[in-house]
């Protein structure tokens, strides 16, 4: 229960994230959008952990961390506490993509539900980074975990990504939408749209893990554009259930993404799976044809 | 004045005039008239609170616990699976140091499945940090509530408690119960009053994470403030006492212990059957008694030691068994009692509901005045 000292930004550095990690960013960038007038709900994860080693907290604006799955339990609470209390406080929760497409839907599915006036948001690095690298809902199919390795009965995770947005806009959530640490000004101006959304909103943020996902730490912005750029990661807002916008891209192949992750390296070594490369592509181009985001070319003029 | 109503209806309105700000709670029996109560008040308007309609008993306590951190007074209400639902948050609310105050209304634990009374939920939270407290009548359940508040809140405690009720055999019975005025409660319990909130003009961050530099003084802190919630309870019961006539200054409270030679030790509305027994085996001269221990945490053990200093024989009525070593009162009244040369005996009675009359209270004494005892009672031999 550190006392905060304030300083020009709200997420103070000095914090123990690895370098290169795209989460720390997102919490920066997170706390630029709500500025000091806000609570946050913390689950356990990575980012509790390097964020808030007692007696040390990265924190400038009040931060509460209970449990790994309960964080949109917690806000349920302080939502109603300062309704209550009649303050202005937004509501802000923060997990990972293992409690929030894991361990915490139960939480997360009663508090969407019950319509209370929180935002949440998922930092998706795609596994459960913490522990060291294990596979959640969020791993996306064909990369290697430790708890889904490659090895002569394994290509890797089995199974696509969940599909969290759509789940919590199945709820009536007014605002959904994925965002992105490569694109800072736009999910920052997601966020800020959350809080000001009566109702619960939630942001998935895409944030690469250079540890878990194996580059280098001075490539996790990089990383972040080429998920977008391949159509494997796709920028979209969904007012009322309905996809508004969606950011359009000249895509290039998946393999251009791939290649560069470690987390992905049996598809081309020993020797390259074009079979798998091509699943990885076939779900790109879902993404595509599902968002509408190819630019398309120029119709040369008759 | 006197009122005959249901326990679980006495709970309700004592704790409406306790005035939470937040009540999140799950239905679960046979907790549910409590919180259907609540739910009508807050419908009514009667109630200055919200009523958060979670969607599990696990985010029924998170709820409390944010709301608590926030800054308001909070209840919730549950027992046996649900508690056990909630077993991760307990020990988080009270490491948090979260005053929330929630009613047990006490039941066995599957499986096999059983909705019926025995008090093997809340003993198995024994070491969670909550203040645990035992009602043997309505009227003691409702007032265990203010007293709860008091103690809870108190700057040199913060710690939660659970004040526990048996299912069924108190939640659905009616008594004569007289329920306070909201004048008289506030009187008594003020309005909250956080050592600190969540506050976007005063930032701070709580549940932090500790490494081994520092995990063991917070385990410390919280053991110190349960060993100071002992005279945190005994100055707020005093106080009940004289401001509504019922003292609640005793952890333990004795009946017809004075010349007792045998003393029979229970906790909750068995008591009341026993009380019953020891005046019917008084009538024949047998010099038995009874120390109805309230407060099961902090565990009053020199209270226990004192209080049964001058008995030869203890018998221990365990309506819970840590499994494989006994009853949990019986395991720690002999840890009380340790060197005294009192012989303790221990009975594992009426786990799932099953019925105590005060011929099993007078069998129980005459095992333990023949040395038979650290037994399962009244067990149906032919159905095993």
């Amino acid at each position: 229960m550190a006392e905060v000292e304030q300083g020009c930004e709200l997420f103070s550095a000095g914090h123990r994230a690895c370098g290169g990690c795209g989460p720390a960013l997102a919490a920066r960038l997170l706390l630029k959008a709500t500025g000091k007038n806000v609570i946050i709900a913390a689950a356990t994860g990575c980012m509790e952990v390097f964020s808030t080693p007692y007696p040390e907290t990265a924190w400038g604006v009040p931060w509460i961390h209970s449990l790994f799955e309960n964080p949109a339990a917690v806000a349920s609470g302080i939502e109603a506490a300062l309704k209550r209390q009649g303050r202005t406080e937004k509501v802000v929760c923060i997990g990972g993509d293992g409690s929030t497409l894991d361990i915490g839907v139960l939480c997360i599915s009663g508090a969407f539900e019950r319509g209370h006036d929180i935002t949440y948001i998922c930092y998706d690095n795609e596994a459960y980074m913490n522990t060291g690298i294990q596979r959640s809902g969020a791993t996306p199919y064909g990369a290697s975990t430790t708890t889904s390795p490659v090895g002569a009965c394994s290509l890797g995770n089995p199974r696509p990504k969940k599909d969290m947005p759509a789940i919590l806009a199945a709820h009536g959530a007014p605002y959904v939408a994925t965002a992105s640490i490569a694109y800072p000004n736009d999910f920052m101006k997601k966020v800020e749209r959350a809080i000001n959304t009566p109702g619960p909103c939630y942001i998935q943020v895409h944030t690469p893990c250079c540890t878990g996902w194996g580059f280098e730490a001075g490539e996790t912005l990089n990383m972040a554009k080429l998920a977008i750029e391949t159509g494997l990661w796709v920028n979209y807002e969904m007012v009322d259930g309905v996809v508004e916008k969606a950011k359009k891209v000249s895509r290039k192949p998946v393999e251009e993404y791939l290649q560069k992750q470690k987390r992905f390296r049996h598809l081309f070594k020993p020797a390259r799976r074009d079979d798998v490369i091509a699943q990885i592509q076939a779900i790109a181009d879902a993404n595509a044809e599902r968002f509408g985001i190819d630019i398309k070319r120029k119709e040369s003029s008759e | 004045m006197l009122e005959f109503m249901e326990g679980s209806h006495a709970v309700a309105e004592i704790v409406k005039r306790c005035r939470p700000q937040v009540i999140a709670a799950y239905p679960i029996t046979p907790q549910t008239h409590i919180v259907e109560d609540l739910a009508q008040m807050v419908a009514n308007c009667e109630i200055d609170a919200e009523y958060i309609t979670v969607e599990s008993e696990f985010s029924a306590l998170s709820a409390c616990l944010g709301a608590s951190a926030a800054g308001s007074r909070v209840y919730s209400a549950t027992t046996s699976q649900g508690l056990a639902l909630m077993f991760e948050v307990c020990f988080n609310a009270a490491g948090m140091r979260q005053p929330i105050v929630m009613t047990i209304a006490n039941r066995s634990l599957g499986a096999p499945l059983s909705i019926w009374n025995d008090q093997q939920d809340s003993i198995s939270l024994r070491d969670s940090g909550w203040l645990q407290f035992y009602a043997e009548d309505n009227q003691e359940a409702a007032d265990l509530h203010m007293i709860a508040y008091k103690v809870c809140e108190d700057h040199d405690i913060l710690l939660p408690a659970f004040v526990c009720f048996d299912g069924f055999i108190l939640t659905h019975t009616y008594e004569p119960v007289a329920l306070p005025s909201q004048e008289e409660v506030d009187a008594y319990l003020p309005a909250f009053s956080p050592y600190q909130r969540l506050d976007a003009a005063d930032p701070l961050s709580l549940g932090m994470y500790a490494t081994p530099e520092y995990y063991m003084e917070f385990r410390y802190e919280v053991d110190r403030a349960m060993q100071r919630a002992k005279q945190a309870f005994i100055k707020a019961g005093r106080e009940f006492g004289e401001r509504f006539g019922r003292d609640y200054s005793a952890l333990v409270e004795g009946y017809r212990l004075e010349d007792a030679d045998t003393a029979l030790v229970a906790m909750g509305s068995i008591c009341g059957t026993a009380k019953d027994a020891i005046d019917e085996m008084r009538e024949h001269g047998r010099k038995v008694g009874l120390l109805n221990i309230r407060v099961f945490r902090p565990f009053p053990a020199q209270e226990i030691a004192d209080a049964l200093k001058d008995v030869s024989t203890v018998a221990v009525l365990d309506k819970n068994i840590s499994l494989g070593n006994g009853g949990a009162v019986g395991i720690e009244v002999k840890t009380a009692l340790y060197g005294s040369g009192i012989s303790v005996y221990d009975y594992i009675i009426a786990l799932g509901g099953r019925d105590v009359r005060k011929r099993d209270i007078v069998a129980v004494v005459d095992l333990a005045e023949k040395g038979e005892g650290d037994i399962f009672y009244g067990l149906r031999t032919e159905v095993l």
